[in-house]
């Protein structure tokens, strides 16, 4: 019974939101019943442009976190192994860091103009940033020996970040690329709303331009849905790969 | 090896930095960037110091820190005050947790058209939009800080009959503070991102609407200088609290 509980609060604001809007308003331009926006919801994945609009803002976010990751992740290790990278890289990384990856989407639309290189590239800004910083933490909490024995046995740096450090570091980097992805998501979906015109967000930009009401309400919807299946998703993978192993810490990443 | 590991840590750090400086000059001078893209870091400093000479800069930056504090400080509170309501009750977290999950995993950024579409392009739209935005992460912060009160305490408030307002304020938000700063640390982050993309969207005032501007003129030392203050801003407000949070849990 109390796994249902949370279902009841969103229905019945809903049922509310319905009730009231039928009761009251005949015609609006900025809102719409919950029923004519799922409506509009189921529409739009009918006719198909919904979902292209969906496999847009994918692209978009995952050649984002696909760039984003690998070089902070590369980055992480390199720093994670040596001494002197990172005392000479840390002031460095401190100030580029908390830029706001919207900050540079004017520039990355200089550069690149309207498309998915853009976008690209601003989520690989936002998401290259955690990825360093969870990446080194995850290198930094390996069992020394485990490095020693690597160093005993002769292994070359090269070897030894991917037969050791990666797979001890293993459940940490899986944490690292569910919050990285989430990241990811928000930059793109928000890269489109200010000035890429693609994907998810511009479809939202643009039903409110054209004074849909049901139309903004049902991607937003949809948006929310997207962004909490696919959290969940990766959070089951996470638990499923790593069960055997115990309690991941994302203390590091909150 | 040992020659390098003597030298201390801020004089690395800034070794560290004056090289990628002299790399970024380089690349500029050399021609190997257009200069539309990316300017020289001597040309950005000038516009840096042309901006603040002139009063510009200064306007812009104050407006788009005042957003975000304001919008920051109303969220903190709504977050307070609601996450210590829903906090001192299992039946209401039980109720409330996956809505709340929900509302979080969606893109602050994805209600910007609803709230243009409701109330219009105006500065009270976007001050709007970064409470909303920014007040999650200090919401769950604050609830998580009332569930993990100890079921000691607990028993304690109920044999000295405490109100639910004396529990919410001798034993709740006391266990609570760390996570709370811990939550606004990262609303605070949430609240200036939202504060540059309003701005941008609605062309109030602000450095977002400046390095908007710059960009579409072909400005890069005003944009870059603009990305700069933005990054000062978001260095310097992360730091401060991080500074407080320090200090919280070790007078704790």
């Amino acid at each position: 019974m109390r796994r249902w509980r949370g279902i009841i609060v969103p229905l019945v604001v809903l049922l509310v939101a319905e009730i009231t809007f039928r009761a009251t308003v005949t015609m609006s331009d900025s809102l719409a019943p919950p029923s004519r926006a799922v409506g509009a919801l189921l529409g739009a994945l009918a006719d198909g442009t919904l979902l292209a609009n969906t496999a847009r803002t994918l692209a978009g976010m995952l050649g984002g976190l696909a760039i984003g990751g690998i070089a902070g992740l590369a980055a992480g290790i390199a720093i994670g192994f040596s001494e002197t990278l990172r005392r000479a890289s840390f002031l460095t990384i401190e100030l580029l860091r908390p830029i706001p990856s919207v900050a540079l989407l004017p520039l990355s639309l200089l550069i690149f103009g309207f498309g998915y290189s853009m976008e690209i590239a601003v989520v690989a800004f936002a998401t290259f940033w955690p990825a360093l910083i969870l990446t080194q933490n995850a290198v930094a909490q390996i069992e020394p020996r485990l490095i020693e024995v690597a160093r005993l046995m002769g292994l070359s740096r090269l070897e030894t970040a991917w037969k050791i450090v990666l797979p001890a570091a293993a459940p940490r980097l899986m944490t690292a690329l569910r919050l990285a992805a989430g990241l990811a998501l928000v930059v793109a979906v928000t890269a489109e709303i200010v000035s890429n015109p693609q994907g998810l967000g511009h479809d939202l930009m643009i039903a409110q331009e054209t004074l849909r009401p049901e139309r903004m309400f049902g991607v937003l919807l949809w948006v929310g849905l997207f962004g909490w299946g696919k959290n969940a998703a990766l959070l089951r993978l996470e638990r499923w790969m790593f069960s055997h192993r115990g309690e991941v810490d994302t203390s590091v990443a909150a | 090896m040992s020659a390098v590991s003597r030298i201390p840590s801020p004089i690395m750090g800034v070794a560290g930095l004056a090289l990628v400086i002299f790399i970024w000059h380089l690349v500029t001078t050399g021609g190997m960037v257009s200069k539309a893209f990316l300017s020289s870091p001597a040309d950005t400093l000038s516009a840096l110091q042309r901006g603040i000479a002139s009063g510009e800069l200064v306007g812009q930056t104050r407006a788009t820190v005042l957003r975000m504090i304001n919008g920051w400080l109303l969220a903190s509170l709504v977050a307070i005050a609601l996450g210590s309501l829903i906090g001192i009750s299992q039946t209401a977290r039980d109720f409330l947790r996956p809505t709340l999950a929900f509302l979080r995993s969606l893109p602050a950024s994805a209600v910007i058209p609803v709230a243009i579409s409701l109330v219009g392009l105006g500065p009270s739209m976007v001050l709007g939009v970064v409470v909303f935005g920014s007040v999650w992460p200090t919401l769950l912060a604050t609830v998580q800080g009332f569930a993990t009160v100890e079921q000691r305490l607990r028993d304690v408030a109920q044999v000295l009959h405490l109100s639910k307002a004396a529990f919410i304020w001798k034993i709740g938000l006391p266990n609570a503070v760390p996570d709370i700063v811990a939550g606004m640390r990262l609303s605070l982050t949430v609240a200036l991102i939202l504060s540059v993309i309003g701005e941008m969207l609605s062309g109030q005032e602000g450095l977002g609407t400046a390095i908007l501007l710059a960009a579409r003129a072909f400005r890069a030392p005003e944009l870059y200088a603009g990305i700069a203050l933005l990054g000062l801003i978001g260095l310097v407000s992360s730091y401060g609290l991080l500074m407080a949070e320090r200090r919280i849990v070790r007078w704790r």
